[in-house]
Formats: C-alpha cells, structure tokens, sequence
C-alpha cells in the first residue's frame, strides 16, 4: 500500500480556516474520511490528489510532494468526486473510458482491449457506445469509477461517491469499492460503508477528531453530532 | 424537450457506410455540401437537396424522430428569419435562407451522428499538428470540441431543472428566474469539470 503522509498541513481559504494542524500517515487498504458538511474532510481528500494545495505543510504519497509534483502524484493516485456528470468528458462510454489512456502510448487495439475488459469487469460492457448522460446514476458513477482505475493507480480516494446515488446504486458502487484491490480513501456520510474499514479519521472544524477503528471512531463521530 | 434536445449531435453507433467512412472525408464532405447548399438560389434545387439528406439519414438508420431532433432548436430562428425575409424580400428568399439553413445543420449533425467524437478529435489533432510550431496545442483544441459536444446535454438538463424548479415554487416565466441560476450551475459545473479534468490527467 502507499503511503500518504499529512506533515503540519494547514489550509486557509481566504479568512476561513479549512484545515489545522493535520499530522497524518496513512499506509491502511481501507480508510474513511466522515464529518459534518464544511468540516473540511473533501478538501482534506483533495490534497491527497494536489488538487488542493495546503496553505502550509506538506502533503505527500509515497515520498512525492502534492504541491511540487502534482502530475507525477496524479500518476498515482485516482479520484471519484460526487457528482460523475462533472467527471464525464466524453458522449460515450467506451470512449469516456478510453479517453484516460490518450496519452498513454498505449496504440488503438491495447486501448480498446483494455477498455472492453474494464467495462466488462463493471458490468457496463453493454452500454459501450450509449450516450453517457443516458445512464443511470449508478452507471454514471461506475463509468466515473472505471475511467479512474484505468490508469491503474495505486490510491483511489472517491468523494462522497454515493450520496448522490439511491441505496440500490449506492450499494452497488459500494461493493464495487470494496472489492477493488487498490488503496481506497472513501469519505462518505454514509456510515455504513465503513464497518470494514482498516481506519477511520473524524473530521470537525478542520481538526481530527478522532482516528481510530470504524466502531469507536464512528462512536466519536455520532457523539461529536450529539453536543451540537 | 430535454430528452429530444439531448439527441442532437450524439453519436449513434452503427454500421453504414456513413458510419464507416473515415472522420477525414466526411469533414470534407461536410464542408463541400454546405458550400453547394449556400450556393443555391431556387427552392426546387434546396428541395432536391433536402431530398438527398433525408436519403443520407435513411441511409445511415437514423430514426427520423433522432433526424427532426436535429433541426427542432432552430424553429424560433427559422420563424424569425422567415418573417425577416419576408419582410425585406420575397417569399422565395424566404425559403431559400430557411431551407438553407437547415439542410446545412441537418448535414452537420449527421456527421456528427455517425462520427465518434474520439475519431473528429482525432481528426483535429491531426489537422492542427502543424499550428504546434506557433504555440497551439491541438490535444487542447480537440479536448474543447469534445467537451463543448460533451456539455449540450449537460445544459440542456441544468436549463430543465432550472424550469422545473421555478415551476413547483409556483412563479411564472421569467427570464431572469431561468438564466441567472442557470448561469451560476453551468459555471459550477465548469468549475467542477476544471477540477476533474486535472484529476484525470489532461495536464498530464
């Protein structure tokens, strides 16, 4: 597994303090991220990708600063966000899959081979040259999924990947994730798709809250919504 | 509306002899049949032609709801166009601009009905290559292409929403009530995309 390291991360969004004080090391296969709206865990999530820089500290995955090299940290780590529409470039499903490997060196057939092997794998090898914005919201987040984890990184971290989802296609995706064999940073409302996790890290006020198993990290979480 | 408007310009997978011709051509085709369409002066001439776009889209199988698709949006602009022509004109110039106009959009879509989006990209990328020498990078040209195609039904679901909310909150039409919060999601959703393509690795 990678390892992602949170060295003194701080991050300010204008007068707003989103993050303080993170000193994290995360090495787990399974890690949950959960906190209230406006906690800061997805901008927490985001640096692990660079696609947040921190005001001040460091954030690094496997050794390689986020900040300084942002591609090369890309390279490695995948990420779903929320809303899939947001995430899909391409008209069709074969082709929004394969537009991850563009620049791959990969020729034509190895690409189209690898894609209709990925969309088999999740089920949409039926829908390969439907329109995208015609699949379902579970299927637009499979997609999403899929053309992340062609590039084959190491780490995945999804953004709250089914709260946009109804349970049947949240359930879905879910086992979907939990099957994968890469590194998966989850952060989620949905507290039950952590029971199996390796960790969990509570999120409030841009502090951690708590970081523990998922049954006393969660207790933390859920007492932490209690007081206010 | 929003799911015809979201049928327009989407590739249909196929097997045609349209949908086999290479990209190349049929961009050259393309540019050929909407020169000769504006070079046309009688409505029995625009009448054959729109003859043999309908043959091509029958040709291709494309469903002739899919066909009407195409050129509905621009029915307003038909109206105001025709009654333009009418006005300064006569009837013939009506039909000649409006039909012109139409059968030049109807061809458009059609290659773009019949052409993955990869295959135009592909296309640009290659006829672009030679602009690399003064800075223009033909993998971001075609990435915007793609993603201009890629947003049509993107807006066109946002503009929905923004209707259906006004609606259940009871309001009449209104076009401030439909263009600003249509605005302010496009822009998130753009914002939104910016993000996802640096996650994807367009930078890459």
């Amino acid at each position: 597994m990678s390892e992602i390291r949170f060295d003194a991360v701080h991050h300010r969004f204008g007068e707003r303090t989103v993050l303080s004080g993170i000193d994290l090391t995360l090495t787990e296969p399974r890690i949950g991220i959960v906190g209230a709206n406006g906690s800061g865990k997805s901008t927490l999530a985001r640096m692990i990708n660079g696609l947040v820089e921190p005001t001040a500290g460091t954030v690094t995955v496997d050794g390689v600063d986020t900040a300084k090299q942002g591609r090369e940290v890309r390279r490695r780590v995948g990420f779903v966000f929320t809303d899939p529409d947001n995430q899909i470039v391409m008209p069709t499903v074969a082709e929004d899959v394969a537009f991850s490997l563009r620049r791959s060196g990969l020729t034509k057939p190895e690409i189209a081979e690898r894609v209709a092997q990925l969309l088999r794998r999740f089920g949409l090898d039926g829908h390969a040259d439907h329109p995208t914005h015609l699949l379902s919201g579970g299927q637009k987040q499979l997609l999403a999924l899929a053309a992340v984890l062609i590039r084959e990184p190491s780490v995945l971290v999804a953004d709250e990947p089914t709260t946009l989802l109804d349970l049947r296609n949240a359930r879905m995706v879910a086992e979907l994730l939990a099957g994968l064999a890469e590194q998966v940073v989850l952060v989620t409302h949905h507290l039950e798709l952590l029971a199996d996790f390796d960790r969990v890290l509570v999120i409030e006020d841009g502090r951690v809250l708590a970081d523990d198993r998922p049954a006393p990290a969660l207790a933390a979480y859920r007492q932490a919504v209690g007081r206010q | 509306m929003s799911g015809r408007m979201s049928t327009i310009g989407t590739y249909r997978p196929g097997s045609s002899a349209l949908h086999r011709l290479p990209a190349g051509p049929k961009m050259a085709l393309l540019l050929v049949a909407v020169i000769g369409v504006v070079l046309l002066r009688q409505p029995w001439q625009l009448g054959i032609a729109a003859l043999l776009v309908a043959v091509l889209y029958g040709w291709a199988r494309i469903p002739w709801r899919v066909a009407v698709a195409q050129v509905w949006p621009l029915r307003w602009t038909i109206v105001v166009i025709a009654a333009f022509q009418l006005w300064l004109a006569d009837w013939r110039a009506a039909v000649v601009v409006c039909a012109g106009l139409m059968i030049a959009v109807a061809v458009a879509a059609l290659v773009t009905l019949t052409t993955r989006v990869t295959e135009m990209l592909d296309l640009c990328v290659r006829l672009l290559g030679p602009l690399r020498r003064v800075g223009v990078d033909p993998d971001r040209v075609g990435l915007v292409l793609a993603l201009t195609i890629r947003c049509v039904p993107l807006l066109v679901s946002v503009i929905d929403e923004v209707n259906q909310a006004r609606r259940a909150r009871g309001l009449g039409f209104s076009l401030v009530a439909l263009v600003s919060p249509a605005i302010v999601r496009a822009l998130r959703s753009a914002d939104a995309i910016g993000d996802a393509l640096i996650a994807r690795g367009v930078d890459d």
